[in-house]
């Protein structure tokens, strides 16, 4: 139903972004594949530097720090992302509801969502504070902890402090989106099902989930990316501590390149990155394509 | 017409609702009462839930520009995110705009689009570096403008995306009927297209603006001082070295969040119809 | 249309006043880019201070200065490397980077700019701070290292007649103190996963007369350098250090202590004359302090090297202007005049009763401190020795891992870095 042809005016129309896109993004991530397969250091201008193939890549697949923080950001990614997820749907569920001052709650939401990532990592901090911190003051004077605990210090708690901070932000655009997909649903729907005799579990599985399927997909895979190459919060919360706890794969390209002053090496690092995050989301989708061929 | 819904099912239902309330606005609550207390309250313990004394003097200092203060720094900084995120914005509108019709309107080329979108998975990280090194040898470190031409890159491929499934929204027939009374290319898409994707122009422009507000890592590394450096690097700044004023971190805080969550909330209407309508049928 | 048409006016204003604001010195001056640290040592007012009394002596050299946390710092250095002139000019560096910027050739040689008879007027722990591979790459400025702290309220309550000389003193001082309730935790120190840790490690580990390495091996799973962590693992065991040190940087220590929560601290020349700030304390007046403790028949006191030193960039294009400013600012009356948060790296100045004015007690421990400074190794990767480093001991401290497991697996890591 589209028109086809036109092929000229088609690529003028798209000429503007792909030239920005080009010339900003194109250049380092030619640099950055490139470098990946040398040994390129930070001396001066990156120069001198030697051909190794694919040397790096055999040491980051070999690198045992490495692969803890991988499994610790599959870690954050998944449990955070899940989280999104499921608060996301139950909180647009709740928001499909009638009650009073609806709008408000609506707006509301949008809040910790908009709050910028630095704003939320440094509030949490200041919340997880061990000294003076109100989460401690919270939990004694609520009579659930016995004495101030160190949300930040303790590797075994550590990441999930973050991760707690790090859903309280970002579930509110999951629910509004599933709310956005919930709303255009017809409501006739729902009183047919009713009618059939379907109790809310089938009415869910069978007419809202689907519906908002489609939206829940993209922003899963939205958020998955994201919190892959989760760094900002990590370097303001904790920089990767304590005992490398909340090390994850970002902070380990940033120290290759940074703190060790090692390129090409770095480079390689990002590469496995990227590679990992189309994987995954390559995976999910064609389980989600296999999904639908089937329902 | 909707059940009458039973009384109990309503009580559970105001109940979560107040708990959601509860859990979305406390922290950020919390961040306001404590950019308004005294040090003294914040670090006495038992802590002081109320200060004692409402102390606004943290935000005076912020938002004053005396030489080489913190309200020195935080006033450009704020300037700098203003510069930085309207003028990436605006960009990423431009070019995104034609290109989000291309896509809807030709398929085809959709592969680019997912290119696009795929340059998104790679770590800020790893691209600092050369990106580095082309700012400088063009003299546009510690400027607004190269921190304008960073973020479209991020900004792009999120508008150019959530447009296009917009524009997909908007019916062809209106479209050709236009060009049947004469109207070329862009006034299609000018009078036409855009106006009924006016919600999702919103949720686009909201993206964007936060994409940017949002960013650190870039601005970390290309800004040096008050001539580009942004709202969260002095942030960042102002929480170093875990400094003792909780009260001015707060404050800082706040201000910095303020800009993005009173545009939030006044656009969250638009956002919710312009996914609605398509935004992210995917 | 209309509200859209808003929004664009709207941004492209924003976006004018961002592009067109006011900047560009005029084109006689030479301008340099200057790069300091924001927390402890010097504080900005000063640098600023100091700047400008060079900037009214040099007509025609403007000095742009740039504070960042100090954990920028290094990163910021670095990514310079590639902007060419228009870089930084003068940067300030940390004592353990001179064998790394060397080596990548970010720091100009500048051992032909200083004067034969400077050698003997300043400390030599201060010339380690800028020299490697016998080369100087910069002049010392910031010559510092962490003393102890003490409540002399607190030990006056607990009996106690006169600070600790020896970490075994110490530690049954602070027993004295928790078991008469004065204080639950009495000591507090810098442990989070940072470069902090690691000064205070080696704080111990000059005490215990413990080497990093022998003989070109890792050694830090024997001798001294192993008594060190072992008193630190005890101290926290004995409930004599307080838990939360293991998230606290110096600010940290500086607020409990100023806050009167602790008996001890270890911390820099600057805590000194800020916790006997009004401001910012509550226990002015109360504030001892000595040289960090030795051990007994090893060592009379420790003092880590924790100095920095001002460098020209290598790709500075004003290295005779960069040279004069760094040359003023390190200068013996330049240095005298702010000696109170940072001290002099000139020998002379501990006489001078301008610099001892006020702070006798800080100078008395200084000149012992100062004289015998034990550095941290001088590697070219000594960024990753730290990193091994602090988490080992990290886990040590967290109580994931017993003293010696966690030093052998250090060793075992550190052994790849050679």
């Amino acid at each position: 139903m589209r028109r086809i042809g036109r092929e000229p005016q088609a690529w003028l129309l798209i000429m503007p972004m792909l030239a920005i896109m080009v010339v900003v993004t194109g250049y380092p991530l030619v640099s950055t594949f490139r470098l990946s397969f040398t040994d390129a250091t930070l001396t001066g201008r990156i120069a001198g530097f030697h051909w190794v193939g694919w040397e790096n890549f055999r040491y980051v697949f070999s690198d045992p720090d490495f692969g803890d923080a991988f499994l610790r950001t599959l870690y954050f990614t998944f449990v955070s992302v899940a989280s999104e997820i499921l608060l996301g749907v139950l909180v647009a569920l709740l928001m499909d509801c009638d009650f009073v001052g609806r709008s408000v709650v609506r707006a509301l939401l949008v809040l910790p969502w908009a709050l910028p990532t630095i704003v939320n990592a440094m509030m949490w901090r200041l919340i997880y504070n061990p000294g003076y911190g109100s989460l401690n003051a919270l939990l004694l004077q609520l009579g659930l902890i016995e004495q101030y605990q160190s949300w930040l210090g303790d590797p075994d708690l550590t990441m999930n402090m973050v991760i707690l901070a790090d859903v309280w932000k970002n579930y509110t655009l999951v629910a509004l989106i599933v709310l956005a997909a919930l709303q255009t649903i017809p409501r006739e729907l729902f009183q047919a099902a009713a009618i059939d005799g379907a109790g809310p579990w089938t009415r869910f599985w069978k007419i809202t989930f689907p519906h908002i399927l489609g939206p829940l997909t993209v922003v899963l895979i939205l958020r998955m990316i994201e919190a892959f190459k989760v760094f900002d919060i990590m370097y303001l919360m904790t920089r990767g501590g304590p005992a490398d706890a909340t090390k994850t794969v970002s902070f380990f390209v940033y120290q290759e390149s940074f703190a060790y002053l090692r390129a090409g090496s770095g480079a390689s690092y990002a590469v496995t990155v990227a590679l990992t995050s189309g994987v995954m989301i390559a995976v999910y989708i064609t389980l989600l394509r296999q999904r639908e061929g089937r329902a | 017409m909707n059940r009458r819904p039973r009384p109990m099912a309503m009580f559970l239902t105001y109940l979560a609702v107040v708990v959601l309330v509860i859990v979305t606005l406390a922290p950020l609550l919390w961040l306001f009462i404590m950019s308004i207390s005294s040090t003294r309250d914040l670090t006495s313990l038992p802590l002081h839930w109320l200060p004692e004394e409402m102390d606004f003097s943290r935000y005076a200092k912020l938002l004053t520009i005396a030489a080489h203060s913190a309200g020195e720094e935080f006033v450009f900084a704020l300037r700098n995110s203003l510069a930085v995120a309207g003028g990436g914005t605006m960009i990423a509108l431009v070019a995104g705009i034609p290109a989000a019709y291309s896509f809807s309107r030709y398929p085809g080329r959709i592969g680019l689009l997912y290119a696009v979108l795929a340059t998104y998975m790679m770590p800020p990280v790893a691209l600092i570096l050369p990106l580095y090194m082309i700012l400088s040898a063009l003299g546009l470190l510690n400027s607004v403008a190269a921190l304008i031409i960073v973020y479209c890159t991020i900004l792009l491929p999120f508008v150019t995306w959530l447009l296009k499934s917009n524009f997909d929204a908007v019916p062809l027939e209106i479209e050709q009927a236009a060009r049947m009374d004469g109207a070329g290319l862009f006034g299609v898409i000018r009078f036409v297209v855009l106006p009924i994707s006016k919600a999702g122009m919103g949720t686009a422009i909201l993206f964007a603006l936060l994409l940017a507000w949002d960013e650190f890592f870039y601005a970390l590394l290309y800004t040096n001082d008050i001539r580009a450096k942004t709202l969260p690097v002095a942030i960042a700044d102002f929480a170093a070295g875990r400094a003792t004023d909780y009260g001015l971190i707060s404050a800082a805080g706040i201000l910095t969040a303020l800009p993005p969550l009173v545009i939030a909330f006044f656009l969250q209407k638009s956002l919710i119809s312009g996914l609605a309508t398509g935004g992210v049928k995917g | 249309m209309n509200r859209f048409s808003g929004w664009v006016a709207g941004l492209g204003l924003a976006v004018l006043a961002g592009v067109l604001a006011p900047s560009l010195a005029s084109a006689e001056d030479v301008t340099l880019n200057a790069l300091f640290m924001k927390q402890a040592a010097y504080s900005e007012d000063d640098i600023r201070a100091m700047t400008t009394d060079f900037e009214k002596a040099n007509a025609g050299i403007k000095v742009n200065l740039e504070f960042v946390p100090y954990e920028a710092l290094h990163d910021k250095i670095v990514a310079a490397q590639g902007s060419g002139a228009s870089g930084y000019d003068v940067v300030l560096y940390d004592v353990i980077w001179p064998a790394e910027f060397a080596t990548h050739g970010f720091l100009q040689d500048v051992t032909s700019r200083i004067p034969e008879s400077q050698s003997a007027q300043v400390f030599d722990g201060a010339w380690t701070t800028v020299t490697y591979d016998n080369k100087r790459w910069g002049m010392p400025w910031i010559l510092d290292t962490k003393y102890l702290f003490y409540n002399t309220e607190m030990l006056q309550k607990a009996g106690i007649a006169s600070p600790p000389h020896t970490w075994a003193e110490l530690a049954a001082d602070a027993k004295i103190i928790k078991d008469k309730g004065i204080v639950k935790f009495p000591i507090v120190w810098s442990w989070a996963q940072a470069e902090a840790l690691i000064c205070d490690y080696t704080t111990l580990v000059a005490a215990y007369q413990g080497n990093f390495f022998e003989n070109g091996k890792p050694s830090f799973d024997s001798g001294g350098a192993l008594e060190a962590i072992e008193y630190m693992d005890k101290s926290l065991k004995d409930g004599l250090t307080d838990p939360h040190s293991r998230e606290y940087l110096e600010e940290d220590v500086r607020k409990v202590f100023s806050n009167g929560d602790a008996a001890f601290a270890l911390n820099w020349t600057y805590m000194y004359n800020m916790a006997n700030d009004p401001k910012e304390s509550k226990v002015v007046g109360k504030v001892g302090i000595v040289p960090a403790p030795g051990v007994e028949g090893k060592a009379p006191a420790s003092a880590v090297n924790g100095s920095m030193a001002l460098g020209i960039t290598a790709n500075s294009g004003h290295a005779d202007d960069a040279w004069k400013y760094i040359t003023f600012i390190t200068s013996q009356p330049v240095q005298n005049k702010y000696a109170k948060l940072s001290l002099p790296i000139w020998k002379s100045s501990y006489e001078d009763p301008a610099v001892t004015g006020g702070q006798e007690s800080l100078i008395a421990a200084a000149k012992q401190s100062i004289a015998d400074l034990y550095p941290r190794p001088t590697t070219v990767s000594y960024q990753e020795l730290s990193a091994i480093l602090q988490k080992r001991i990290q886990e040590v401290l967290l109580g994931k891992s017993s003293p010696e497991d966690a030093m052998k697996q250090a060793a075992k890591d550190a052994e790849r870095l050679h």
